[in-house]
């Protein structure tokens, strides 16, 4: 009989390594991810159920140790748990009427670090990500180049791209470039 | 590059997160059944193209993901004011409530010689 084959999960970026002195680029450890949809009525349920309290204003995040809260839109929320928590199930348990769709897979994500983070981020995104108007733990979906990404910034010169797992290779190319930009 | 106010981000955007709607203020009719040939035509096919002021839906497709109405003027492009998806049409001689006033070289520098 025929060796059974065994389908092994391939990590988007795997051993990828890029960017320069001034914004190195690292790709996310696996997390687990939920996209988050619910009324202003069961935003205080699922906060309680999820261990995080979802914002309610826009471009914020909230964080509970490495899990995160992203402000997509006015009923909508991006979820991360950098450990890989259950985040369905806890969702399920706050008992109120959501909708949450597990996109662990479907999203991977770049850790753009160093003081030309921002240009690099620029190169391929219209936002206004100066410190005044973009500080730390503010988020937001918006376009880089031709691909789709959910900007966090985790800290002064650190920010965490997400995007679809089948835009990965066009987004760590298109900010390699910007970080060799950014480093002249 | 076109800077549009999101009325739900409460910020001005670049208009690369934006996609156009088409015009806003369509009722669709209550009694689709019962409307003739002419009338459904009207309601689904037929727009004003006017040339100057038009209020449109916009979706911030790539931010937060919402519509919301504009009313822009088809000639300079220029966004005269965004307003919530549901909200009347807004008198458009009030001041609008759109971001800062943009600084002008001319408001800055005095006239160009």
């Amino acid at each position: 009989m025929a060796d059974q084959a065994i389908a092994t999960r391939n990590v988007p970026l795997a051993g990828r390594r890029g960017g320069s002195p001034a914004a190195i680029l690292t790709p996310a450890d696996p997390a687990s991810r939920i996209a988050l949809r619910a009324g202003a009525e069961a935003v205080s349920a699922l906060s309680a159920a999820l261990g995080v309290t979802l914002p309610v204003r826009p471009k914020t995040s909230a964080s509970t140790g490495r899990r995160h809260a992203l402000w997509l839109g006015p009923d909508e929320w991006l979820v991360i748990d950098e450990d890989n928590a259950d985040l369905m199930a806890a969702a399920a348990s706050s008992g109120v009427v959501h909708s949450a769709v597990d996109v662990s897979h479907r999203n991977t994500a770049v850790i753009v670090s160093g003081p030309g983070a921002e240009v690099a981020i620029n190169s391929g995104c219209p936002q206004d990500l100066s410190l005044a108007i973009f500080p730390v733990g503010a988020c937001s979906r918006t376009i880089f180049g031709k691909a789709e990404i959910v900007l966090f910034r985790t800290a002064e010169d650190t920010f965490r791209v997400e995007c679809w797992r089948s835009f990965s290779p066009f987004v760590f190319g298109l900010l390699s470039e910007g970080a060799e930009d950014a480093a002249y | 590059m076109l800077l549009i106010y999101c009325p739900y981000c409460e910020e001005e955007r670049s208009e690369l997160e934006f996609r156009n709607g088409g015009d806003a203020h369509i009722a669709r009719p209550t009694n689709m059944a019962e409307i003739s040939d002419e009338e459904f035509e009207a309601y689904f096919f037929l727009r004003d193209n006017p040339k100057g002021v038009i209020f449109e839906r916009w979706r911030h497709v790539h931010g937060c993901g919402r519509f919301f109405n504009a009313a822009r003027d088809t000639i300079s492009d220029r966004f005269l004011t965004t307003y919530k998806a549901g909200e009347p049409k807004p008198d458009l001689n009030e001041k609008p409530k759109t971001g800062a006033e943009v600084e002008t070289y001319e408001a800055l520098e005095g006239a160009a010689q």
